[in-house]
């Protein structure tokens, strides 16, 4: 484990820059909202329960829902910190808001109405009287604000704002206990910290000036990594996007090398939170490029009907995007169609090698899959249509990195996974065959931006050098081997790059 | 010689609908020390805070200084009438020096003039400002603080102070103490003074008028001797028996 974070030290601090930047920008927004707005509902308390509900409503939205929209948006939306920072503002707005509220509130009113007999403006009762004595009620809002957002700012990693939810997610999706704990462990030392810093400062003689002179040196050292940022922020860089899992991660670093190759500059915005979300950010521009299968760009994002033909599957997808604005490349050679696995155990107890083997034994199944298998038109219920089965037991729905280990750990039966999987490999895994051909194909294409690609003229010959370079065989080595070696996909990518390189005549 | 302040024909009603003022009188004479007296709910505070218009009135009028207080700038009129209050009235995140030069602060003295002014105003009531004037309310005792909340209402040298129960909280012997300090400050001040309290003894003892207050109205006014030596039959009797020895 040492030598583990040893290796990766530079980037592990990276992420907790980049992580603290986050909890700091979003909590210093919402301390700029939430205090003002917590003053005025002291002053029309009428608005106090409606504004509070909503604030708590805030809280309730899950976060990948609160990106799905904000994404499209503009001025708040797009892929990056920014979003991650609208989204954690949302979050943190409740506490303090509520405690700024509570804390002018639970002033002494003989204390209020002393400064009011003295003669105070309202304005001065409130700066001399009611925010000093409320503050530290209010500082405790901020800190539970803070540490709250250290915790939830993991999920920024979702629409590629960086920080030490990249480890979380990236080890969940290469199923690499080390790699989530190298992002989770921080991440609570992060909390600690924090929690400890604004303790201190709500408990200092003098809370005002703490605060003042913490909120001063925070404001510096923001306004220093800007002015670092800004510096290398000058060159066009091309952004490549990834989903959410191992196969997306090494296909976005395999895009990136690619590009790196013919000297791009390329910001990865790898691990985004699911379809939806590379689709709408590809679109939008906030990536330039990710790769797509065509079975789901068919019926998940233009919503056709599925069918097994690859070639027009294919034709209807560039046709369906192209008044999109994105243009799909040449084919890169495998198919990832989606893919019932089970324990080779299983498989022998109850016969099982065929999905149309499933309908006797559907009765005691326990199924694993992940949320989007259950709402997709190619997805669960047209399975269990085609194959003429019903689940007894509802299927548990899970992320994708963690289907394997359920699996593996016969907490369920079958799991729907991906043709691709290195870990099929691995742990000798049986894959039902789709033998009525209910699964349309999934041709793995990379989609770019229209406008990426007259800004960036390259990008068309580095792609299409890509097409027809990987088959299904050699995409799930690579899979394994950074879900089985626990190598990198940076790594693993660069490795296929050059092996594969197509030799000079 | 006009009144430092007058209550004529006042109401006020709470929102329940109670009474708490019913057609209340007086006058505050100027230079000298008014005392309500009466129990508690008898309306007394009600109507010393209609006074710096911390309490509006549902009818009558209210003069300070020969002028309808519905005519003066709340903010402006507070700031020209002393306000004492019992205990909390200190500011308790400021020092007593900054809790004394407030309303300076308020009308805008730059700090020098407000130090050197809050050291004079300490020294006024009896404590010495090397001691108190960086101490915070907390660490004071009682009579301290009475004193500092006194040194507060003199801030901006106003002709007029309303004193709310200003030595409810203390002990007999300091209550004593700075009653007799007071009465001699008062007079060599020649502030005017209204005071309320619900303690008989000191009504007697500070009052150059007593008016005796129950259930929203003056039910007996007069000189402190008055009030003693031919308390009315009923209330103002029985009001005084039960307290005097």
């Amino acid at each position: 484990m040492l030598s583990f974070l040893a290796e990766r030290r530079v980037e592990l601090a990276g992420l907790v820059v980049q992580h603290l930047i986050l909890v700091l920008l979003s909590t210093a927004v919402a301390v700029a909202i939430g205090v003002p707005v917590g003053i005025l509902l002291t002053r029309k308390r009428r608005l106090a329960r409606p504004v509070l509900a909503v604030a708590g409503v805030l809280q309730t939205i899950p976060s990948l829902a609160l990106f799905g929209f904000l994404i499209p948006l503009p001025f708040v939306g797009g892929i990056g910190a920014r979003t991650a920072i609208v989204a954690l503002v949302l979050y943190a707005l409740l506490p303090i808001v509520r405690n700024t509220y509570t804390g002018i509130l639970q002033v002494d009113p003989a204390v209020s109405e002393a400064a009011t007999g003295l003669g105070m403006t309202d304005g001065e009762r409130l700066r001399l009287v009611e925010l000093p004595l409320a503050l530290p009620v209010v500082l405790a809002g901020v800190r539970i604000a803070a540490v709250v957002s250290v915790g939830t700012a993991t999920i920024a990693a979702a629409v590629g704002a960086g920080g030490l939810g990249t480890y979380v997610f990236r080890g969940i999706a290469t199923v690499d206990t080390r790699l989530i704990l190298a992002g989770a462990v921080p991440a609570a030392i992060l909390a600690l910290a924090v929690d400890g810093l604004l303790a201190r400062v709500e408990r200092s003689h003098r809370p005002a000036r703490a605060a003042g002179l913490l909120a001063a040196f925070l404001v510096a050292s923001l306004l220093g990594l800007a002015w670092s940022e800004r510096a290398d922020s000058r060159h066009p860089r091309v952004v490549v996007g990834s989903k959410n899992f191992t196969e997306q991660v090494v296909l976005g670093e395999i895009l990136a090398a690619a590009l790196e190759d013919r000297g791009f500059l390329v910001d990865r915005r790898l691990n985004l939170g699911g379809t939806t979300l590379c689709h709408e950010a590809v679109r939008s521009g906030h990536i330039d490029v990710y790769v797509e299968y065509t079975g789901t760009a068919l019926t998940d994002i233009l919503g056709r009907p599925a069918h097994g033909d690859r070639e027009a599957v294919l034709r209807e997808v560039r046709a369906g995007y192209a008044p999109l604005g994105l243009t799909v490349a040449a084919p890169l050679g495998f198919n990832n169609t989606f893919a019932l696995v089970t324990r080779p155990e299983t498989s022998r107890r109850l016969g099982l090698r065929r999905l149309s083997d499933l309908a006797p034994h559907a009765e005691s199944l326990r199924v694993g899959l992940f949320g989007e298998f259950i709402e997709r038109a190619d997805g669960l219920p047209g399975l269990m249509k085609t194959y003429g089965f019903r689940l007894a037991v509802p299927p548990t729905e899970m992320d994708l990195g963690l289907l394997y280990t359920a699996l593996l750990a016969d907490r369920v039966d079958v799991v729907v996974g991906s043709a691709t999987d290195g870990l099929i490999a691995a742990n000798d895994l049986v894959v039902l065959e789709d033998d009525r051909h209910y699964f349309p194909p999934y041709d793995a294409v990379p989609v770019v931006n229209r406008a990426s690609l007259s800004a960036h003229p390259g990008i068309e010959a580095a792609l299409a050098a890509l097409a027809g370079r990987l088959d299904e065989a050699a995409m799930r080595r690579l899979n394994l081997a950074v879900d089985g070696a626990h190598r990198s996909p940076a790594a693993v990518a660069r490795e296929f790059l050059r092996a594969s390189a197509p030799s000079p005549r | 010689m006009t009144p430092a302040a007058t209550l004529a024909d006042v109401t006020k009603r709470f929102p329940g609908g109670a009474l708490a003022l019913d057609h209340l009188s007086l006058s505050v004479p100027q230079g000298q020390i008014l005392v309500l007296l009466g129990t508690s709910g008898s309306g007394k505070t009600t109507a010393l805070k209609t006074i710096n218009r911390l309490v509006h009135v549902d009818g009558g009028q209210v003069t300070v200084l020969g002028r309808d207080v519905q005519t003066w700038d709340p903010i402006l009129l507070r700031r020209s009438i002393g306000y004492v209050i019992q205990e909390v009235g200190l500011l308790p995140h400021l020092t007593v020096g900054e809790n004394v030069a407030i309303v300076p602060r308020l009308l805008g003295w730059d700090v020098a003039r407000r130090i050197a002014w809050a050291r004079k105003l300490l020294e006024l009531v009896g404590l010495d400002p090397d001691r108190f004037a960086s101490a915070r309310p907390r660490a004071l005792s009682g009579g301290e603080r009475q004193r500092a909340g006194l040194a507060r209402a003199l801030g901006a040298d106003p002709p007029l102070l309303l004193m709310d129960e200003p030595f409810g909280a203390l002990d007999p012997l300091t209550r004593r103490r700075l009653q007799d300090e007071f009465k001699a400050l008062q007079r060599r001040l020649g502030k005017t003074v209204v005071l309320v309290t619900h303690d008989v003894p000191e009504a007697l003892r500070l009052g150059d008028r007593v008016a005796v207050m129950h259930a929203g109205r003056v039910v007996q006014e007069g000189t402190a001797q008055e009030i003693r030596e031919k308390p009315d039959a009923g209330f103002v009797s029985d009001f005084l028996a039960a307290a005097l020895p």
